[in-house]
């Protein structure tokens, strides 16, 4: 069972306390962009076989949005961070290193 | 190839046994190929019969990186149905459907194939509204379901509970002619088929690369080699992800792990196919008398084939509400899958940015029903260069075009 613990409240929240929101980090195109990065931005989806970026909310505890770093094959957590960034803090970028040597942020691409 | 029959049993009983051939030859990879399919799985082997059979192509290699059919093809709960609301996705589900009743004389395989008849249970009155909407948008597609009432569910499947602790059945969608067929079979039938037309399946052999010039695949670069080819088809449904990271593009497509269960078989308690979408479970009785049950998808990305243990208890109580019959039965095994979810519920046939690789993904939950009408429209995709009738409204220009075939609504989340 996945157990991440919640930035703001503190709490190891296990996956029935949690509501998963998808990728993190997208970029946003509105109005004015062009169609294909406006596709991007809704329907793209990187769908890594490793390290992967989430969007979760503590949906039964504190109600808050906040951001993993997980791996989408051994479902282990690198860790948790507030969504108040666009990209990974360097924090969580040095523990993914230290667990996954040569991996690299937006890789893909 | 020698043929299966009645009298290939009685020949061969009589010399006890020895005269059995392999039902498809190991081969080692040829320097190149008119048409590499990667994947072995239903879909893949399809794809590759129909380029054979249907339109002549038979320089095909189909490269496995595991053992053929171990992936959805061998994990999935059987189910054949197309009472699809959309007309695209009951065109191709219909055409596969009909493909199945053939598909054992078409073959020489038995596939094991059993009408039994499908029920989608409707419990609440949206969804009554919603399966009497599809039934009529059946009948104008020419596939045969009907609306019925609570009453003829119960003669159709006695075990049922009528009036549910949190639901009641109101209804149910019903397709006589949707049902099930051995999974298995269909992935050796269609290796033997495509191995007697002379293509090459390649186990144990993991694509690692794609290696492209100016727009064009040349090649795959795999565990056993080099292997060039004129035409690439990817047909890797939970790991359409990666190959398609390999190629260089990406997918509007994310994996998720879907399970399902069987239970110690049991004596004949069920001759239909049960799915019930709004306390999410479905189940059918295998002729083994095994109970084959599926549940829910997990709610993240994940490829590690088992599930999480949540989503087996909200199937299970789903089914001991619909059947309390059920409570007392041991379950024998638990598995999983990387499905490949689409936004709107539907499968990818499609070009792709590389002119000549061609992919064939996105059938999410519910693609075992449709891989014989999947082959036959992608070998049509492959062998012409552009997605046929069947096949067309299924591109990936649909989404940045806003031209979805919306079936989460229609469908649920079970397929």
């Amino acid at each position: 069972m996945l157990i991440l613990t919640c930035p703001y409240c503190g709490v190891k929240a296990e996956e029935t306390e949690l509501h998963g929101g998808g990728e993190a980090h997208l970029t946003r195109f509105g109005p004015e962009s062009s169609d294909e990065a406006f596709e991007g931005y809704l329907f793209q989806r990187e769908n890594p076989k490793g390290v992967h970026f989430e969007r979760w909310r503590h949906a039964q505890g504190c109600g808050k949005w906040f951001h993993a770093a997980r791996c989408t094959v051994t479902l282990e957590v690198f860790g948790t961070y507030s969504a108040q960034t666009s990209e990974p803090p360097q924090n969580i970028r040095d523990a993914i290193s230290a667990k996954r040597p040569g991996w690299t942020w937006r890789s893909f691409a | 190839m020698k043929r299966y029959s009645t009298f290939a049993i009685a020949r061969e009983a009589l010399r006890h046994h020895t005269g059995w051939e392999r039902a498809w030859r190991k081969a080692t990879p040829k320097k190149k190929y008119d048409v590499v399919i990667v994947g072995a799985g239903g879909h893949g082997l399809a794809t590759a019969y129909y380029l054979g059979k249907n339109h002549g192509i038979r320089n095909v290699a189909i490269l496995e990186k595991g053992w053929l059919g171990g992936g959805n093809t061998g994990r999935n709960t059987t189910i054949i149905r197309s009472n699809y609301l959309q007309d695209p996705s009951a065109a191709i589900y219909e055409k596969a459907r009909s493909l199945y009743e053939t598909m054992s004389q078409d073959l020489n395989y038995n596939v094991m194939f059993s009408p039994r008849g499908l029920l989608m249970l409707a419990q609440t009155h949206h969804e009554v509204r919603g399966y009497e909407r599809t039934a009529h948008a059946n009948a104008l597609q020419g596939v045969d379901t009907q609306f019925i009432g609570p009453q003829k569910v119960k003669e159709l499947c006695p075990i049922i509970r009528l009036d549910g602790p949190r639901y009641p059945v109101l209804g149910a969608l019903y397709q006589a002619r949707g049902g099930t067929a051995r999974h298995d079979a269909v992935a050796w039938g269609y290796a033997r088929a495509c191995s007697d037309m002379g293509m090459d399946i390649i186990q144990q052999c993991e694509v690692t690369g794609v290696r492209s010039d100016g727009g064009k695949v040349r090649g795959v670069s795999t565990t056993l080699g080099e292997i060039d080819c004129d035409k690439l088809g990817i047909v890797v449904a939970g790991h359409s992800g990666v190959l398609a990271e390999m190629a260089g593009f990406r997918l509007p497509i994310e994996s998720v792990a879907l399970q399902a269960l069987v239970s110690e078989p049991i004596k004949p308690a069920m001759d239909v196919v049960i799915m019930a979408n709004t306390v999410h479970g479905y189940m059918s009785q295998s002729d083994k008398g095994e109970m084959v049950i599926g549940g829910g998808t997990d709610g993240y990305n994940n490829y590690t084939q088992r599930g999480s243990f949540q989503h087996i208890e909200e199937t299970v109580r789903s089914l001991i509400e619909t059947f309390p019959m059920l409570s007392r039965l041991k379950m024998l095994r638990q598995w999983g899958g990387i499905v490949d979810v689409t936004g709107d519920r539907s499968p990818i046939l499609s070009k792709t940015p590389l002119g000549n690789c061609f992919i064939n993904c996105g059938w999410g939950t519910g693609g075992f029903k449709a891989i014989p009408g999947s082959g036959w429209a992608t070998a049509e995709m492959i062998a012409q260069g552009e997605p046929g009738p069947l096949a067309a409204a299924f591109g990936l220009e649909r989404f940045r075009e806003g031209r979805f075939i919306d079936e989460s609504v229609a469908a649920g989340v079970a397929h």
